[in-house]
């Protein structure tokens, strides 16, 4: 679920606000997006996704909050960790150009 | 919200008029709105959450059933599945869809989707999509072709017109507090299967919504039994992707091997398995190429690993399994013509919201698949929708069609987080879905009918709960239809699985339609003609 909106790199453009499916955070005037229902979060990562600041974080735990610590996140390069690997950085090549799956469809 | 049923359509915030209403944005919404758009319609899309990031598709990967035009690997892409889909699939519908996502995918390369390419010959390989580029790039084509998107919009009931027909839908707009109301001349429900909330990935705006609005205009379903897919994932995980497990060995707690326990062909093993205690995976059989190539495709499929801290190839993590319902399961409304037309006039039905039998029978092994058929049926429903809007006289009040949870019939209000939980109790529990008998269905459906007759005499105590209380509503109709269906088909066949009937009656192989609300009711379609194979 989602853990982490960072205060340090967070720079409320609201973009998690309007694309996460499953309305998880609320737009604060003047200040930074609040994780306002946190139980509805479907671990989907798309905020991440479409974060432009990596300053989410979204837990791989599903069905509990686990408590997360922002400088070992940074630490480990997991701010940032799933939009680099799709590519959508601005430097990044689309990660669907390396696409393998027909090497596995095969197999399938 | 003490309103009767059968009220006038109110007035909204956001009042339009269009010639289609679609309702869903996910991969067959979005087809279905391009589609329309095209014919010549004006579009509303209306989402719950957001199109783009909405649905099963979009944080996923899939492949595609995508066979070029060769008689030979068309033909033996329709054989592959029909064992597995208790021979219930329909052969012209198969090559309809293979025609229609060659189409599809061709033109999403044109679009700018960047397919990967051969290594050796340099040519373009268009059997899968990555869902976030995918489901993005659908965005854009639906707002270039003029489609108005109404995001986090949820619906709550469908507008019908003095003909019976379907005239658009009544909802609220979440993140703004207020209303919508969208008239319309024909309604593509796009809303997904249902897969109760479980968490698999992505699936939990798919509640069932469009199939309880449809259902309270008359719809009918078929294949409604064949709902208890259920997905592998990491137990702490919601990325189901149970394709990878095909390279996985399945141990118990002490470390040994659970004969028989498989991915494919022995996932009801690793169910069994689960009510005993834990099982856990390790995905060892796969080579290095194969890990190359997983990592290259799915990095979604790594992050919960990489997260914890744990290799996958290497190291034992404890798996589960999250219902996938219809969402992976192929039951959903009924199809009456080519145009994906429901038994409603105006109404259409597109995506995993559509019965996938026409392709899948009763069994979808992957992905493929649902990704074919949200493009070929979104396509096909936009533009039936915008023909018939066409044709169609624009007059006459409209009425709200919604009943349950939203009309106050005067009973207690219910509260709609302990109606869901109930819900889940039912249709999570291997023991009721998974591994069926008579016994257990019936008391189950006697403590579902029981909950649906609750939320018809009772509203929410909250206006801020209606739009979960009519998801609320939406799993305990969807859960319904799924077990009188599953006590009507007297048989094993596809992934309906009966214990106290593990062989097939061949008199059974027709679809099993159901309707109805207050009183469900099911009835067999007629014999289904003989497949090509067998006629040739």
């Amino acid at each position: 679920m989602i853990e982490l909106v960072s205060e340090e790199r967070c720079t409320g453009c609201n973009i998690c606000v309007a694309i996460c499916p499953t309305n998880v955070f609320d737009a604060v005037p003047a200040s930074i997006p609040t994780i306002a229902r946190q139980s509805d979060c479907q671990t989907c990562f798309m905020c991440e996704a479409y974060c432009p600041e990596d300053a989410l974080y979204v837990a791989p735990d599903a069905d509990e909050t686990v408590a997360v610590d922002e400088p070992r996140l940074v630490a480990r390069d997991l701010l940032g960790s799933y939009r680099s690997a799709l590519g959508w950085t601005k430097t990044g090549r689309p990660r669907a150009l390396s696409d393998a799956m027909h090497k596995l469809v095969k197999s399938f | 919200m003490a309103q009767d049923t059968g009220r006038s359509s109110p007035s909204a915030a956001v009042e339009l008029d269009a010639d289609v209403l679609v309702l869903g944005g996910g991969p067959a919404g979005a087809w279905a709105a391009v589609a329309a758009a095209r014919a010549g319609a004006t579009v509303v899309l209306a989402d719950k959450g957001f199109c783009g990031t909405s649905g099963a598709t979009a944080p996923s990967g899939t492949s595609v059933w995508y066979v070029p035009p060769d008689e030979t690997r068309r033909r033996a892409a329709i054989e592959s599945r029909r064992a597995l889909g208790g021979h219930l699939a329909d052969d012209r519908w198969s090559r309809r869809v293979l025609d229609a996502t060659f189409d599809g995918m061709n033109e999403l390369a044109e679009r700018g989707y960047p397919f990967p390419r051969d290594e050796e010959t340099g040519s373009s390989i268009r059997v899968s999509l990555q869902g976030p580029e995918y489901m993005r790039l659908m965005r854009k084509l639906a707002k270039s072709a003029g489609v108005r998107i109404l995001d986090h919009s949820p619906a709550l009931e469908l507008l019908v017109g003095p003909d019976g027909a379907a005239a658009g839908a009544r909802g609220v707009r979440r993140q703004k507090g207020d209303d919508w109301t969208v008239r319309a001349g024909a309604v593509v429900i796009a809303t997904g299967g249902c897969a109760f909330l479980s968490r698999a990935l992505g699936t939990n705006v798919l509640t069932g919504d469009g199939h309880l609005m449809a259902a309270e205009i008359g719809a009918e379903f078929s294949g409604m039994e064949f709902s208890n897919a259920y997905g592998l994932s990491p137990a702490f995980s919601s990325v189901t992707k149970s394709a990878f497990y095909k390279w996985a060995t399945f141990t118990d707690e002490a470390g040994d091997a659970i004969p028989g326990a498989a991915s494919q062909g022995g996932r009801s093993v690793i169910a069994r398995a689960l009510e005993k205690g834990p099982v856990f995976g390790r995905l060892d059989k796969a080579d290095e190429s194969i890990r190359r190539a997983m990592r290259a495709s799915q990095p979604n499929f790594f992050l919960p690993f990489d997260r914890r801290g744990l290799d996958p190839f290497n190291d034992r993590f404890a798996i589960t399994l999250r219902l996938e319902g219809t969402v992976r399961g192929t039951g959903g409304l009924r199809i009456v013509d080519d145009s994906c037309a429901t038994t409603v006039p105006g109404l259409y039905a597109a995506g995993d919201a559509a019965t996938r039998e026409l392709i899948c029978g009763g069994f979808t092994g992957g992905g493929s698949h649902n990704a074919a058929w949200a493009i070929s049926s979104g396509r096909w429903a936009g533009a039936g929708a915008a023909e018939f809007s066409r044709g169609r006289a624009r007059a006459g009040d409209l009425q709200a069609a919604g009943g349950a949870a939203l009309a106050d019939g005067g009973g207690a209000a219910f509260d709609p987080a302990a109606a869901i939980h109930a819900v889940q109790a039912q249709t999570f529990s291997f023991q009721t879905n998974y591994f069926r008998h008579p016994d257990r269905l019936t008391l189950a459906l006697e403590r579902l009918d029981e909950q649906w007759r609750t939320m018809r005499r009772g509203v929410p105590a909250s206006r801020e709960d209606v739009v979960r209380a009519r998801e609320a509503a939406a799993m305990t109709a969807v859960a319904r239809w799924m077990y009188r269906s599953g006590l009507a088909r007297d048989e094993t066949r596809g992934m309906h699985r009966r214990e106290d009937r593990p062989g097939t009656d061949e008199s059974l192989r027709r679809h099993l339609f159901t309707s109805g609300l207050d009183e469900v009711q099911t009835r067999f379609g007629g014999a289904l003609a003989q497949t090509e194979e067998v006629a040739a």
